[in-house]
């Protein structure tokens, strides 16, 4: 008995992989707020120091791989994963799954990424996508991002599964072992530790550069830029920020409205209409941040004329923000679940 | 994010695919929605390219003027930054910042060359004659 693959279209890669698996293997409620929300894939964090594409390195949530894990791992889901040094075995091992019929999760750098567009070909190297056959030669794929399935010849999955760099994949490749049957006190164990963790990511992290600190951070920091990096530079990492925010993956409002579709949920799983408060103010974040995009599109646009009271007003936007999403997160720490 | 407001401009992506994202119905439930792009987003990814051309120009006219090798063009040219060099070569980023120097390039050997070359997607030759003339 042969289960068919099918294709979903998800905002985030991530969390693609992880509910297409998981659907795949039985889990029919599985789906992209579910598995962001259980796994707390909402953050923030502003590394200072270090740039990435000459452009501050920010990021709106959690590290690469830990949806994926903290999903699986509140659905008693059991994961087998292998990286590679060596290119043939990594070749060898992902066509043996292919011809034991098994779709598999593969890490990728989107530099040489044939189907991508040039223009969002760049060094990143935490893509994730699914390899779910092989047809004359060609993998077939099922990237989350993309509205259809697509294809990869043999010579181009090396390269994207070996590209190197910062987060290099080393061919990487994951899939769900052993799947369980999944009860709904499950689904509700999951959907209340996943919340609980998110707060206490968010309101705690030790240090000022991440959770709200950082929103609150990196507003301190845009009031800078231009003074320190004159008035190009700091064009340029403004436009950083809006793409890292707002590009393809993120759902729009840097996850925050994928975060409010999650408690919708949530509160449906739960019985619990305070979460659907909640929810509303995670979109209220997200209308703010994407009003914060809009702002600072004027100065990237106007580019070499932009002015001081232009990066004040961004900054103001943020420190707005910071609150709001301080004050949704103190309210999900509180709350009490049965 | 209401559904009607959820912007439908033209993006790189045209051709391609649409872009899932998250907006509220008329009821004010969460649901899917694609959109086509959004200039917002798209300004901002044509600021970031107008930089990567400019910069790759720059680096045409310092090779061009003996101030760096040629490695150093081809680096930006393929968006690379030092790190992502190393990985790609194996050499440390010390050491390639020392490649990047004109005459300690010249004194290079084929071998370290040709990896040079490997990471860049070029051959040899094309690495060894360049000399910022042409791009």
């Amino acid at each position: 008995m042969e289960k068919k693959f099918k294709h979903i279209q998800t905002a985030h890669c991530e969390n693609g992989v992880a509910t297409s698996l998981l659907r795949y293997h039985g889990l029919d409620f599985m789906n992209e707020p579910l598995a962001f929300g259980i796994g707390s894939g909402i953050f923030y964090l502003h590394i200072p120091f270090i740039t990435i594409s000459n452009g501050p390195a920010i990021t709106y949530r959690t590290m690469p791989g830990a949806i994926f894990k903290r999903a699986c791992k509140a659905m008693g889901v059991k994961v087998s994963r292998k990286k590679f040094s060596n290119e043939l075995e990594a070749q060898a091992y992902l066509d043996q799954k292919v011809k034991e019929g098994v779709p598999v999760g593969c890490q990728v750098g989107v530099f040489n990424l044939p189907y991508f567009p040039p223009e969002y070909r760049f060094h990143f190297n935490a893509h994730n996508l699914i390899v779910f056959g092989k047809e004359n030669g060609n993998y077939l794929i099922s990237d989350p991002v993309m509205e259809t399935t697509t294809t990869i010849s043999e010579a181009d999955m090396l390269k994207v599964r070996f590209a190197k760099g910062p987060l290099a994949p080393k061919g990487h490749v994951y899939f769900p072992e052993k799947v369980g049957t999944v009860t709904i006190e499950m689904i509700k164990k999951g959907i209340v530790k996943g919340i609980k963790r998110s707060a206490r990511d968010m309101l705690h992290i030790p240090g000022s550069i991440g959770g709200v600190a950082g929103i609150k951070y990196t507003s301190k920091q845009i009031c800078k830029w231009r003074d320190k990096l004159g008035p190009r530079k700091a064009g340029l990492y403004i436009g950083q920020i809006v793409r890292m925010q707002e590009e393809i993956g993120t759902g729009g409002g840097g996850f925050r409205f994928l975060y409010a579709a999650f408690l919708e949920e949530a509160s449906r799983y739960l019985n619990e209409p305070k979460l659907l408060e909640v929810s509303e103010d995670f979109t209220k974040a997200g209308d703010l941040w994407r009003a914060s995009a809009v702002q600072m599109g004027r100065i990237f646009k106007g580019r070499i004329n932009n002015e001081q009271k232009d990066f004040d007003v961004c900054a103001d936007l943020l420190l707005q923000i910071a609150e709001i999403e301080k004050n949704a997160f103190l309210k999900l720490e509180k709350m009490k679940f049965n | 994010m209401k559904k009607e407001d959820l912007p439908q401009d033209k993006s790189a992506l045209e051709k391609v695919t649409r872009e899932l994202c998250y907006v509220k119905n008329a009821e004010g439930n969460y649901t899917t929605d694609l959109s086509t792009g959004w200039d917002v987003k798209k300004d901002a990814l044509d600021n970031a390219w107008d930089d990567i051309k400019q910069r790759v120009e720059e680096a045409l006219i310092a090779v061009k003027n003996n101030e760096k090798s040629p490695i150093y063009y081809f680096m930006e040219l393929k968006l690379m930054d030092l790190q992502v060099l190393s990985g790609y070569t194996g050499f440390w980023k010390m050491t390639i910042k020392r490649h990047l120097k004109p005459t300690i390039f010249q004194s290079l050997s084929d071998k370290k060359l040709t990896i040079y070359a490997k990471a860049f997607d070029i051959s040899l030759e094309e690495l060894k004659k360049f000399k910022g003339t042409s791009s």
